[in-house]
């Protein structure tokens, strides 16, 4: 079982997370970074959730991680996995996997991001295996 | 300040509807406001304060409260998703125990299925929560996100497909003595495990039903208890704790009871041992497991085995539990199961379950609500509740 072309919803934008999605035009997956306390966060927030601290900006990620969690949710026509991936930065972030042997799926497993446009100016970062 | 008997639950009702053709929201509220009411022996203008939750229509409870003519002096609409009616189970009890109302009527209501059928659309309102542009893009359900708790927990603890599979098995032996139950048939461990995976390792049988109806709690003061008929149901203690994805150090390998239980625990005053009858909210399977873990029926990761050989059915279990046949078979009213747990541990401990199920000497019985997603963010609440003599 496996899906190929996932069908893109387009995420919901707000002067906050604005950079973010600007960003996943150019292919970065970013996250959350706090000056004060150093700790990566996600998703990224105007005030750390570990210091709050406003001194907040985004990171750059290496696109890189783990499965933490799946679940290949049945439907007639097209089955999709949900997961929550853990970065190799640190932080767990929920996504899709795609492009992958959905039968093969095992938490622990190596996957990178890639990004599916939205036709609206970004992108949704989502993972394949490696 | 502790709660510990200083308020009990006087008057319950459980709608015997699950499918509300024909009738409206509101009027749903009210007829399990005055079912609730009749069952105390109190009337409406008895009422000093009103409690609902998200399901309720209108502005928070202002528009009930109208609706029902009900001239309060206290009002609560804390919306914790289903958890929401245990919580305010404790809510009542605090503002009863610092004197601040006498009477506290607790609702809930729905008709997702009547709204399905008649075509209804879904309208959310106010603002969307801050997190929903990192995760409406990956169409989170509410069946995969509680699917990914299942998956993460087998991967950490070795829990299985059948093991969860007890936890519908269980609820199914309960749930065909009641006769108000959408689904009576027992069921096997079997049956679940070959049922068609949902979102996947869950299964069809692994999931609640969906119903319309809902319930209602009248919690009133000891010198209101004193005066009224029914068997006194004493509220012994209560904790809460919403629980969430933590900047990103996300586990889902627990839920908001590790906090909320202990809470519970140490007002009223018991162990585990003591608790003869336990309501555990079950959306799902995985949501029980968890659950039964983090309030610490058994160790954490060992919730398989506790579960497993019907551990959890009246009569031959260890811990009795969900009697009515619970979310999983009998009534998810207004896909939310706090209410329902908080009624069928009243019965217990009023001895008025069904003969089949009722647990002999039900002194101390726990009340457990799970609301939002286990697989994200949370509100869990637990209340425990005792007769006259505990
Ligand atoms: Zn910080």
């Amino acid at each position: 079982m496996s899906e190929t072309k996932p069908k893109v919803k387009a995420p919901k934008v707000n002067h906050e997370t604005k950079a973010f999605w600007e960003a996943t035009a150019e292919g970065k997956l970013m996250v959350g970074k706090c000056n004060e306390c150093g700790e990566y966060h996600y998703y990224p927030r105007s005030l750390c959730p570990f210091c709050f601290s406003d001194k907040t900006e985004l990171a750059q990620t290496a696109g890189k991680g783990k499965i933490y969690s799946f679940s290949v949710t049945s439907h007639p026509k097209s089955p999709y996995t949900i997961a929550y991936i853990t970065l190799a930065e640190g932080p767990t972030i929920l996504s899709n996997i795609v492009e992958s042997d959905f039968d093969k799926l095992a938490i622990g497993q190596d996957v990178e991001v890639v990004f599916y446009d939205t036709g609206e100016g970004n992108a949704v970062p989502m993972f394949k295996t490696v | 300040m502790s709660i510990r008997g200083k308020a009990y639950i006087a008057g319950i009702y459980e709608h015997p509807t699950r499918l509300a053709l024909g009738k409206t929201l509101p009027q749903l509220h009210a007829e399990l406001a005055k079912g609730a009411l009749e069952d105390a022996g109190l009337t409406k203008d008895d009422v000093d304060a009103y409690y609902c939750a998200g399901d309720a229509p209108g502005m928070g409870g202002v528009d009930m409260v109208e609706y029902m003519g009900l001239n309060v002096r206290q009002i609560d609409s804390t919306e914790t998703g289903g958890s929401s009616y245990v919580l305010h189970v404790n809510h009542a009890a605090q503002a009863i125990a610092a004197g601040h109302c006498k009477v506290a009527l607790i609702t809930l209501a729905g008709r997702p299925a009547a709204d399905a059928k008649e075509k209804v659309a879904f309208r959310p309102g106010g603002d969307p929560p801050p997190a929903i542009g990192f995760e409406s893009p990956y169409r989170p359900t509410i069946v995969n996100m509680y699917a990914m708790c299942a998956q993460r927990h087998m991967y950490e603890y070795g829990t299985t497909s059948e093991q969860l599979a007890w936890i519908k098995v269980a609820a199914s032996h309960h749930a065909q003595h009641n006769e108000h139950a959408l689904r009576r048939e027992v069921v096997t461990v079997e049956d679940v495990v070959n049922s068609p995976i949902i979102a996947s390792p869950l299964h069809r049988y692994d999931c609640c039903v969906i119903t319309d109806g809902g319930g209602a709690v009248v919690v009133v003061a000891p010198e209101i208890m004193k005066n009224l008929k029914r068997p006194a149901v004493k509220v012994l203690g209560a904790g809460e704790a919403p629980k969430h994805l933590m900047g990103g150090k996300v586990d889902l390998t627990y839920s908001g009871a590790r906090w909320s239980g202990p809470k519970a625990f140490e007002e009223a005053g018991v162990s585990h041992a003591d608790i003869k009858y336990a309501s555990i909210y079950d959306s799902f399977t995985i949501t029980v497991l968890e659950t039964i873990e983090d309030l610490g029926f058994c160790e954490k990761g060992e919730g398989g085995k506790f579960v497993s050989d019907g551990n959890l059915i009246s009569g031959t279990g260890k811990l009795p539990f969900n009697t009515d046949g619970g979310g999983l078979c009998n009534n998810h009213p207004g896909n939310r199961g706090g209410m329902t747990k908080v009624l069928e541990a009243v019965r217990q401990v009023r001895g008025e379950a069904h003969p089949k199920v009722q647990v002999p000497n039900c002194d101390i019985a726990l009340a457990h609500g799970t609301g939002g997603l286990l697989g994200a963010r949370m509100g869990s609440a637990t209340c425990i509740l005792g007769n006259e003599d505990a």
